[in-house]
């Protein structure tokens, strides 16, 4: 290997293939991939969920989840093949040669020890520094990553750090070592625009500051832009294309590039969207307040959705946008102010509502994980409020559920199945077919594409607002995805700390002037031409 | 699509899937599946099995030798010992199967319910349990075992309200995981009832768990009404139980016999091969994915 260019290849992927153990058999999941990364360069994974992103970036590590095995190839290290040694001698190389930055900082971390402890462990254990080097250390990198008080950061609790910080305290942790390689998988994925801004700002200074290679894996085309030198675009583990930035952004040559470009664009046809008869309002808040204890959740919230109309609510996690689902839902009581639906007033809690009220308002969940019951089979989910609410049973159930499947596009054979045996946009049309059974006047949508990726987000909301427009269903659509929003809103509502800062239609939302925190939202939202963040960095220096 | 609504399932139906089940079973839950057979089968033909019956005396000596006759001799009143050990069995695992099945329905009903009501509900019925288990569970069935009289329904019926707080406990706990969960808040918003999320949406759950807990159970069941027939306030004479058998034949250990712990060891293999059982089903239960 020659090793005396500026910059020496750091890591060589060749010919990976891996295969996962699936009802008995085994079936490839990565196939002949191959890849190579030099010093201080950013390589961005981009592809669809189960392209097999992931499993690529664990095997630069030289890891393999549990289930899977290597059926050929080589993943070498900085010339040392890794595949070739057994797991013992591989494992030094994690956290001090190759290093990890996983999508959930939350869920990485150990809420029970202080973050100084995690984030110098590996470098104290494997790397061989002394505890009072590698904490030196960690408050440099803190400093550099831009965290607040750098020399008090590490006292903290993870819970006592916001999102942000602590996906930022994560690549600290990767960096302690100065490992040659970074693998990031989907680190902004699970934040806001706003917070996300900030992280990507960090992890561009650190990558150039250091010189160290990386892979980036996402599947947010406008963040892999902001980030990448090259890009690989991957679909059933095989690597598509391959192409610097500037040529594979502007002109994507492959059919499959083209048509991630595409969706990316998030083009619901709202002809069928757009100017929903508004003049009947289903419901109405006026002056509502809610608290937990004596922190106010939200305060004085008057807004109004009319029959078949979207309503969409934008603002940042702790917003209070879900409370507000919540009370709308009666999971919540509101503390002041009243709630009208449909000409009447509306009973504060669920235990107070009819049951042909309960029928009129449901709710669709974030996490489909969490919403469906993991035990029950398609069929008991979607049949429950068909017998609960419409009294149906044996055949006349039966035929009503496989219309709502053909309604929601699942395939009629997945009604016997359990969520552990679906995809997660199957799942999440699981659960909006769930909704639909109980034929609703108001769906309650919390977040509900925000776990999907781009391609499976762009059907679930044309297959939303194409059900909108044959049941006359209203929406209120909660997201902090400004995207979704513009694809599909009729009306907007800009929520920033339990207060509402501005209303209005789509239109006149998206249209200057904003109101400045609408602003700082609105630019927040990466945009898909490569050097937006260089602009955000100019800008603030 | 449209027209595939008779499409043939892809999933084997229950039959096919228990066999598959059982042809992965490990060697231990096998073993123990035998063993817990053999004791269900002895059980239930204990009449046609028995060379003697339960409370026939049949020779006039009492703690005779083993012999050709006898195979294992014959006890205090000169009945036949291994005639008394078959229909042991059918008293015993009776009495404590349903024991354990009462208990194991009321504790995991009443800890799934106070994890759902929360509020004062949940603190009226926990603390209530904790009084319960503050009392020592032996000197608490003497107890009421001697103010009531002691009969066997009497017998099942403490034994199962004390031990409905362990279940409680561990339902209680459990439950109050999943009823954070989304599913449990929809089914709420739905309008179920409490009693429908605590059937059809928690206990599914917690089963796994439930289970581990319902084999350790049973065994210690076994054990107290072993231990209350031992101390003569449990299962009343002529009725053959494998506490009370060691017991009364206690005497033959001071001459070096070892009859009396075979009763013993009956109840000791049983517990294991339970739990053997017990544990396969188990890793089935808490492995989702597995059972495809």
């Amino acid at each position: 290997m020659t090793q005396d260019i500026p910059s020496p290849l750091v890591l060589e992927i060749e010919n990976l293939s891996i295969e996962a153990r699936a009802n008995d058999s085994w079936s490839g999941i990565v196939n002949g991939v191959s890849l190579s990364l030099r010093r201080g360069e950013v390589l961005g994974l981009v592809g669809e969920s189960g392209a097999g992103k992931s499993t690529i970036g664990l095997a630069a590590l030289g890891y393999l989840r549990p289930g899977a095995r290597v059926a050929g190839g080589a993943v070498r290290l900085e010339g040392q093949d890794l595949l070739a040694l057994p797991e013992a001698a591989r494992r030094p190389f994690r956290g001090t040669k190759v290093a990890y930055v996983a999508q959930s900082a939350q869920a990485a971390f150990n809420p029970a020890h202080r973050l100084m402890d995690q984030i110098v462990m590996v470098a104290v254990e494997r790397g061989g520094m002394t505890r009072a080097a590698a904490e030196e250390r960690a408050v440099s990198l803190f400093a550099a990553l831009q965290l607040p008080e750098p020399d008090r950061f590490g006292r903290r609790y993870p819970h006592q750090v916001s999102g942000g910080q602590l996906q930022r305290a994560m690549v600290a942790m990767a960096m302690m070592c100065n490992p040659a390689l970074i693998v990031f998988d989907e680190p902004t994925t699970a934040l806001d625009v706003t917070t996300q801004v900030e992280v990507l700002i960090s992890i561009r200074r650190v990558i150039e500051e250091f010189g160290v290679a990386a892979i980036y894996i996402t599947h947010d085309l406008s963040v892999v832009a902001q980030i990448a030198h090259r890009v690989a675009v991957l679909r059933y583990g095989a690597v598509v294309e391959t192409a610097p930035i500037g040529r594979i952004m502007a002109a994507p040559e492959h059919p499959y590039t083209r048509s991630l470009w595409a969706v990316h664009e998030l083009s619901v046809s709202h002809e069928a969207a757009a100017g929903h008869d508004t003049g009947e309002a289903l419901l109405s808040l006026e002056n509502l307040s809610a608290r937990y204890g004596d922190f106010e959740v939200l305060s004085d919230i008057s807004l109004t959705l009319g029959r078949g109309e979207t309503l969409a609510v934008v603002g940042e996690s702790g917003s209070g946008k879900s409370t507000l689902g919540r009370v709308i839902t009666g999971l919540k009581a509101p503390s002041a102010g009243r709630a009208r639906y449909a000409g009447a007033a509306l009973p504060e809690r669920v235990s107070r509502r009819p049951k042909a009220l309960l029928r009129r308002i449901q709710i669709i969940y974030q996490s489909a994980d969490t919403a469906l019951n993991p035990r029950q089979t398609v069929r008991k989910i979607i049949g429950r409020p068909l017998a609960l609410y419409h009294g149906l049973r044996g055949r006349a159930r039966e035929a009503r559920l496989m219309e709502l499947l053909r309604l929601v596009e699942l395939d009629p054979a997945h009604a016997d199945r359990t969520p552990g045996q679906l995809s997660g946009g199957q799942k999440q049309r699981v659960a909006i077919a769930r909704a639909l059974a109980a034929e609703p006047e108001l769906i309650v949508c919390d977040e509900i594409t925000s776990a999907l990726d781009k391609v499976v987000q762009a059907e679930v909301l044309r297959m939303l607002m194409d059900l909108q427009a044959r049941l006359g269903v209203a929406f209120f659509f909660i997201t902090h995805d400004i995207e979704v929003v513009r694809a599909i809103a009729d009306r907007v509502v800009v929520m920033e700390r339990g207060r509402i800062v501005e209303q209005g239609s789509r239109a006149q939302i998206f249209a200057p002037p904003h109101a400045p925190y609408t602003e700082t939202l609105l630019a927040s939202v990466p945009e898909m031409a490569p050097g937006w963040l260089d602009r955000i960095i100019a800008a603030r220096a | 699509m449209n027209d595939s609504i008779a499409t043939p399932s892809a999933i084997p139906g229950r039959l096919t899937r228990a066999r598959r089940a059982l042809a992965g079973a490990p060697l231990t839950a096998r073993f123990g599946m035998v063993v817990v057979l053999a004791y269900v089968i002895v059980a239930v033909f204990a009449p046609f099995i028995a060379p003697y019956g339960e409370v026939e005396v049949v020779s006039r000596v009492p703690f005779d030798a083993w012999s050709a006759a006898h195979p294992l001799g014959t006890d205090q009143l000169g009945r036949d010992f291994l005639s008394r050990l078959i229909f042991g069995a059918r008293n015993s695992i009776s009495i404590a199967l349903a024991t354990t099945l009462i208990s194991f329905a009321l504790g995991c009903l009443t800890g799934m319910f106070s994890a759902l009501a929360g509020g004062i509900v949940d603190q009226v019925l926990s603390r209530f349990v904790d009084a319960l288990m503050s009392v020592p569970d032996l000197i608490f069935i003497l107890m009421i075992l001697s103010i009531f009289g002691s009969s066997v329904p009497n017998l099942i019926l403490i034994i199962a309200v004390l031990t409905s707080t362990r279940f409680f406990r561990i339902s209680r706990a459990a439950a109050l995981n999943i009823t954070s969960l989304d599913f449990v808040e929809a089914a709420k918003v739905r309008g179920e009832t409490l009693l429908w999320i605590a059937v059809h949406e928690v206990f599914p759950n917690i089963l796994p768990l439930m289970l581990s807990e319902l084999g350790m159970r049973f065994c210690f069941i076994f054990l107290s009404i072993a231990a209350l027939s031992f101390l003569g306030v449990g299962i009343q004479p002529p009725t053959a139980e494998w506490g009370s058998m060691v017991r009364d034949n206690a005497a033959l250990f001071s001459m070096g016999d070892i009859t009396p712990l075979i009763p013993a060891a009956s109840i000791a293999f049983l517990a294991i091969a339970v739990n053997f059982v017990v544990d396969w089903l188990l890793s089935r239960a808490s492995g989702l994915q597995d059972e495809v």
